[in-house]
């Protein structure tokens, strides 16, 4: 395949990644109006737990697929019941604050259990090696996780647009005391909401442990990484994730290949451009900040 | 009556840091050093948060480049040390006007986002501009020379850096602590509260918090000038945007709402790492604990949650 042919599926496949991780950011944002720091936090627990399922008890990669996101999601419940509760009503800076204080937590405890080496998951049989689709040699496990991220945005589109769930998660993000007028249970929808958020950066931290050596920093690198795809995107917006996730993937994938000298300044000249001309990002929506 | 023995209080806190190089063990200067200059860190972050109501998270741009701006002159100039800090001021400022420029416009969550994105335009910067400013190892091999002014110091004995740190801190946070008490100080205050009202009132918001963000900016890069021959290195982890973080923990640990909350945070935070770490590698854990208490149960901080139950208790 061409340079630029595989610079493009990178991109994909990093774009894609971006996707799964930073559209949970979004969804609770918009709906509980919290910029969760933590959530790379999140995401990285998601990659151990799928470390500890996979190697240690001898699970496939399916079952750690299915039940490590499960664990994350029940720990997220246990913190919205237990901290983020406090916060709710407050200015936007302490769930910032919070929420920070619990990356701090999060990080320590996987450096604690997993230690601070470096850690690797085999991706399973059926996705290892590469494929030949038009005469080039592709990985597997690449073209798995645009397969997953195309899944999961089809299932995204059709839970918000489509469900009884979806429109009672998008009627809170709009008025959250006029749902609760109409007898919906906010409460639980807050839980829920932040459960879910959780959970989909567990999933992309499942996803993302064959392909990343797994550290106790990656969370960290990740959390900023989905700060830029909200904001490019739009905070709060769903399509605007995808498109942000896109976007950085290109800047990631074609930048870091032909423009290595500034590859690490770029994600950030973008997302401070978006910011100066389009703070609501480029699909988002409402009066500017 | 209680503000007079508030002030006997600092004195003698003061006279107590001015005997620090004699009444403790060597070891102690250091960690008093870092706590002075990671104290005016966050005081000069506080100005803009606490007073004015901006959460940055790209504070420690203008920390860092401080450093390096101080790194550079010992190098390439080898001019005085107190030149070295004004340069690290002027160069914190400048950057301080262009990336405020732009980032006052926004608001809240957005304005974070700013921030951050600029720190991290700047680390990013520092980290791949390797032939200036040597990459990810940071500009180190650098001697101190001359104090200025005539004064003749011997820069490179702990003790008296430290001596030459508690005072240039000391005079900077009184300046500091002017700008608080005046008139602008009052208007960043109400910007905080209400900002349309401030407005309503005729004076230009963005204007008053531009301003505000140049002076701490030129604050920070005090701080930061004053870091890199302490640390004999300024390299890209002080533009970090973990470095960002480290005086909004020490606003919070101390207390956004007075002036000397943010050195009792910079304390804390020093001295509770200092000891943690001797008996536990854990000590990020206990901080995410105690910064979590903090910001649920004493958003006030440790120093705003003792005044305020003090100044209660019998008028």
């Amino acid at each position: 395949m061409s340079g630029i042919g595989s610079a493009l599926l990178n991109s994909l496949d990093i774009g894609l990644l971006l996707f799964i991780i930073a559209v949970g950011l979004n969804i609770v944002f918009g709906v509980l109006n919290i910029i969760n720091f933590a959530h790379g936090a999140l995401y990285m627990l998601g990659a151990y737990l799928a470390f500890t399922l996979i190697n240690i008890v001898g699970m496939p990669f399916w079952a750690a697929l299915l039940l490590a996101p499960l664990g994350v999601a029940i720990l997220a419940v246990l913190i919205d019941r237990f901290l983020l509760r406090h916060i709710y009503s407050r200015d936007i800076a302490d769930s910032l604050l919070l929420t920070f204080a619990l990356l701090l937590i999060i990080n320590e405890s996987v450096r604690m259990i997993w230690g601070s080496g470096i850690q690797v998951v085999q991706p399973p049989q059926l996705l290892a090696g590469s494929m030949d689709i038009m005469g080039s040699s592709i990985p597997t496990y690449s073209l798995f996780v645009i397969v997953m991220g195309l899944a999961l945005l089809a299932g995204l589109w059709f839970l918000f647009n489509r469900t009884r769930i979806g429109r009672i998660m998008r009627a809170a993000a709009l008025d959250r005391d006029m749902a609760e007028v109409l007898c919906i249970n906010t409460r639980l929808v807050v839980t829920g909401v932040f459960a879910f958020g959780a959970w989909l950066a567990a999933v992309g931290g499942v996803i993302a442990a064959p392909m990343r050596a797994l550290d106790p920093g990656m969370g960290d690198k990740i959390i900023i990484e989905s700060f830029i795809v909200v904001v490019i995107g739009g905070l709060g917006s769903f399509p605007g994730a995808l498109l942000g996730a896109i976007i950085l993937g290109l800047i990631h994938g074609v930048g870091g290949r032909y423009f290595p000298e500034v590859n690490m300044l770029l994600p950030f000249l973008g997302m401070a451009l978006v910011l100066l001309f389009k703070p609501n990002g480029i699909m988002g929506k409402g009066a500017a900040a | 009556m209680k503000i007079k023995i508030l002030w006997a209080l600092l004195a003698l806190v003061i006279v107590g840091l001015i005997a620090v190089p004699w009444i403790t063990s060597y070891f102690y200067i250091f960690i008093f050093t870092e706590i002075l200059i990671l104290g005016l860190f966050a005081a000069s972050f506080n100005l803009i948060f606490g007073y004015t109501g901006m959460l940055s998270f790209g504070h420690a741009a203008f920390f860092g480049i401080g450093s390096y701006a101080m790194a550079l002159v010992l190098i390439h100039l080898e001019w005085p040390f107190v030149v070295g800090l004004l340069l690290s001021m002027g160069v914190s400022a400048l950057l301080a006007l262009i990336i405020g420029f732009f980032c006052v416009r926004l608001n809240e969550v957005y304005f974070a986002m700013l921030t951050l994105a600029f720190g991290m335009m700047v680390f990013a910067i520092a980290y791949q501009w390797r032939s200036v400013t040597n990459g990810s190892d940071g500009l180190a091999g650098f001697s101190l020379g001359s104090f200025g002014l005539g004064l003749d110091l011997t820069l490179a004995n702990p003790a008296v850096y430290y001596h030459v740190v508690l005072a240039i801190v000391v005079i900077a946070s009184a300046v500091l602590y002017l700008v608080c008490r005046s008139s602008f100080g009052m208007i960043l205050r109400a910007i905080r509260q209400n900002p349309e009202r401030v407005s309503f009132a005729g004076l230009n918001v963005r204007t008053y918090r531009l301003v505000a963000f140049v002076i701490a900016g030129s604050f920070a890069g005090l701080a930061g000038g004053l870091m890199a021959p302490f640390l004999r290195v300024a390299s890209p982890e002080l533009l970090h945007w973990s470095m960002s973080a480290e005086p909004i923990l020490m606003a919070i640990l101390g207390g956004t709402g007075y002036f000397l909350g943010p050195f009792v945070g910079s304390a804390v935070f020093v001295l509770l790492e200092t000891w943690i770490t001797s008996f536990t590698e854990s000590w990020m854990l206990v901080l995410g604990i105690i910064l979590a208490l903090m910001v649920i149960f004493f958003r006030k901080g440790l120093l705003g949650t003792v005044l305020d139950w003090w100044m209660e208790i019998k008028k």
